[in-house]
């Protein structure tokens, strides 16, 4: 099992371990913002290595799991319509909306089809001209460019019967929303790669400079993330706080110019709201009125009946790292990924499965 | 044959149906029980033990690198009965076609039970067809079902992991189900994958020729290996600790996991087994493996310690620690 044997060897990352244990002085609570770091941490029992003092706190950067849910809601009320095939990527299926879910609107019948890219939305689209292809979009930076050239893609070929439902959002506000708030005490954050490929280094500059908090981009490979850990250790004891790109190998400074160019032809932003987290100003990306057409929410007039979390679930303490899921008195209790009550625990990058499916021991 | 589709009556057990058996299938399964033609197959029983096993085929693609659904269904059923620690003898098939289902095809996929059957050394000897309506079912289905016999002094079952049992697995893992994958998605920037899809029956009769003491044998279909070392762990009531550095994978296969958030651990095979043998033996049983043409990456990936009852505890390849789990819910529909 060694795809990529430099970055997951087995002594550089003890040595890694070691000098994080020798610098890190007093408890220190990190964050690491995205999902894919959450899982990468448990699946190669980083946490195991790490010493007791350094405490890894699981962030909103799960993209199903911040999906508010009035637009599960919105996802399940399309596929119910006539003529309508729904797209999507496979983790939003099991998430409970209000009073089912799109697995279970699969089973009723309803036409919804699991996808990896919006690229094959476009050919449903097209081979399905008097049906409605409406793609269901969630995700960050990391694919909003893919599903904004798939609307370039489709308004320059005159596909009309294709739509998304976008509920994208952009990280940076939302690591704004995090610092700001007075119960956090985060020492460091733990940036996103995927999402910094897009955005750069330069894209969390206003972020850093309002907060001073210290920050480094990593990458996902076990050696990638105990070297960002330990920079942030340096810069905590230290206290001389930076922004740093430690994935340079894949993060330029300025990200992908085209990429988000594409972005923000077809996008503005506006202001989102996130499970967990509520109203972020700036934070989600709205169709600019070029693009309307495209937009599923305006072209099928959906309107949100007010609703509130499954009752119990503590996804927004999850997803703001102010507990972890064992705390949660449903955590393996009514909750679990067989029958999750909120997408914390059904996302495979959310942080309730991650400790579900990787923890050993207790509180992992 | 004449028309190149299947029709509705050719499972209407009429003419058209004699015909598609005494041309299609009979020179492929020839057999004295099979070509009675009768209700169903007559044999004599040797004493002692048997093992009796079911499965059906829904694969989805039906024909894939390194086998299709017919020799699937074949080895499929052979490998649950040698996981029993049987020895196959006898098989039905049955048969459910869409109608309008190409005759070529059909006959590729009964020749390819019909190789893979002689490899195995079992015999089919009785079977039905039955087709449906188009759009009743999805080009075909297959059930395969079988018995064989279990040797004298041979005790295998998923209860009797112990404490201080090698694990051992016979090969790279995942093939199968990264090979469908990446088949059904058209992805094409591999084409060395392969799935494993193999009678392990041979294999099996050669460990146990070694010694009795294998405790429990298991072919890590879906759900992966994951999954059968937490059903055993449960059965057992017993802990297993593996080594992720010890776990065969192709560099293909685990790159591709990577780049889809998917975890060998969980993706099915169809030509690999584990076994749980008693520690004074397993080297020569891994030796043994090691010689046979399914068993060549075989590996001991760990053990069975009296720790963690229930649980399966990876030590990873950087040396940290984490659970496997259970799979839960299907992580890739139409894999077998
Ligand atoms: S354990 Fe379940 S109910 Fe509790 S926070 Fe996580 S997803 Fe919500």
């Amino acid at each position: 099992m060694k795809p990529n044997a430099h970055y997951q060897n087995p002594a550089l990352c003890r040595s890694l371990a070691d000098r994080i244990a020798e610098m890190a002085k007093g408890q220190i609570r990190i964050m690491e913002v995205c999902g894919t770091h959450t899982v990468s941490i448990f699946r190669h029992g980083i946490r195991f290595l790490l010493p007791e003092s350094i405490l890894l706190v699981s962030g909103p950067g799960c993209p199903v799991c911040v999906t508010d849910q009035r637009d599960i809601d919105a996802f399940i009320k399309l596929a119910g319509q006539d003529n309508t095939i729904i797209h999507t990527f496979g983790d939003l299926m099991r998430v409970p909306g209000s009073s089912s879910s799109l697995q279970k609107e699969k089973a009723e019948g309803r036409d919804i089809r699991i996808v990896y890219s919006a690229t094959d939305a476009i050919d449903t689209a097209m081979v399905n001209p008097t049906k409605q292809v409406v793609f269901a979009g969630v995700g960050f930076e990391t694919t909003a460019p893919t599903i904004a050239a798939s609307v370039v893609a489709a308004k320059r070929m005159g596909i009309d019967n294709y739509s998304i439902y976008c509920t994208h959002k952009r990280v940076p506000p939302a690591l704004d929303a995090l610092a700001s708030d007075r119960d956090m005490h985060i020492d460091g954050f733990l940036l996103p790669g995927h999402v910094s490929v897009i955005i750069g280094r330069k894209g969390y500059e206003p972020f850093f400079q309002k907060y001073r908090i210290p920050s480094a981009i990593a990458g996902f490979e076990p050696v990638d993330i105990l070297v960002a850990i330990l920079r942030l250790v340096e810069m905590i004891t230290e206290g001389s706080p930076a922004l740093i790109n430690a994935y340079p190998r894949a993060v330029p400074e300025n990200g992908n110019a085209t990429a988000r160019k594409t972005m923000e032809t077809v996008f503005d932003t506006c202001d989102a709201r996130w499970r967990g987290l509520g109203l972020i100003p700036g934070s989600g990306l709205a169709f600019r009125d070029e693009y309307a057409h495209f937009d599923a929410q305006r072209r099928f007039g959906i309107t949100f009946p007010e609703t509130c979390l499954p009752s119990g679930c503590l996804c927004g303490e999850i997803l703001t790292g102010k507990i972890t899921p064992p705390q949660c008195p449903l955590y393996n209790k009514a909750c679990t990924p067989i029958d999750p009550v909120g997408p914390c625990m059904v996302s495979s990058e959310g942080t309730c499965a991650a400790y579900y499916n990787y923890a050993a021991g207790d509180d992992g | 044959m004449k028309k190149d589709r299947i029709l509705l009556d050719h499972g209407s057990g009429g003419r058209m149906a004699n015909r598609l058996i005494a041309e299609m299938m009979l020179p492929l399964f020839n057999n004295p029980m099979l070509s009675r033609l009768d209700d169903g197959a007559s044999f004599d029983i040797p004493d002692g033990r048997m093992a009796f096993s079911t499965d059906s085929y829904v694969v989805d693609p039906i024909f894939f690198p390194g086998g299709n659904i017919g020799d699937l269904a074949i080895n499929g059923t052979v490998n649950d009965i040698a996981m029993c620690g049987a020895v196959p003898l006898y098989l039905s098939v049955g048969l459910i076609i869409e109608e309008g289902f190409s005759i070529k095809d059909l006959e590729a996929i009964l020749r390819s039970m019909s190789v893979s059957a002689e490899k195995a050394g079992v015999k089919i000897v009785t079977g039905d067809t039955k087709v449906v309506p188009r759009g009743a079912a999805d080009k075909i289905f297959i059930n395969t079902s079988g018995i064989g016999q279990i040797p004298e002094g041979v005790n295998v079952s998923g209860e009797n992991a112990r404490p201080g049992d090698k694990i051992i697995v016979s090969g790279t893992i995942g093939d199968h189900g990264i090979t469908i994958l990446h088949q059904r998605e058209g992805l094409s920037f591999d084409a060395q994958m392969k799935s494993d899809s193999a009678p392990l029956n041979h294999l099996v009769a050669r460990m146990l020729n070694i010694t009795k003491n294998i405790h429990v044998l298991r072919d890590p279909t879906r759900g992966g290996v994951a999954t059968a070392l937490n059903e055993i762990a449960a059965k057992s009531n017993v802990g297993i600790r593996i080594r992720e550095s010890d776990i065969p994978v192709k560099k293909n296969v685990a790159g591709f996991c990577s780049i889809l958030g998917l975890d060998p651990l969980f993706v099915a095979n169809e030509g690999k087994l584990i076994a749980f043998v008693e520690k004074q033996h397993a080297d020569d049983v891994l030796r043994t493996v090691k010689e046979d043409p399914c068993g060549r990456d075989a590996r001991i990936i760990g053990e069975v310690v009296s720790l963690h009852c229930g649980k399966v505890i990876m030590e990873t390849a950087i040396g940290g620690e984490r659970i496997v789990n259970m799979l839960t819910g299907e992580q890739l529909p139409r894999i077998c």
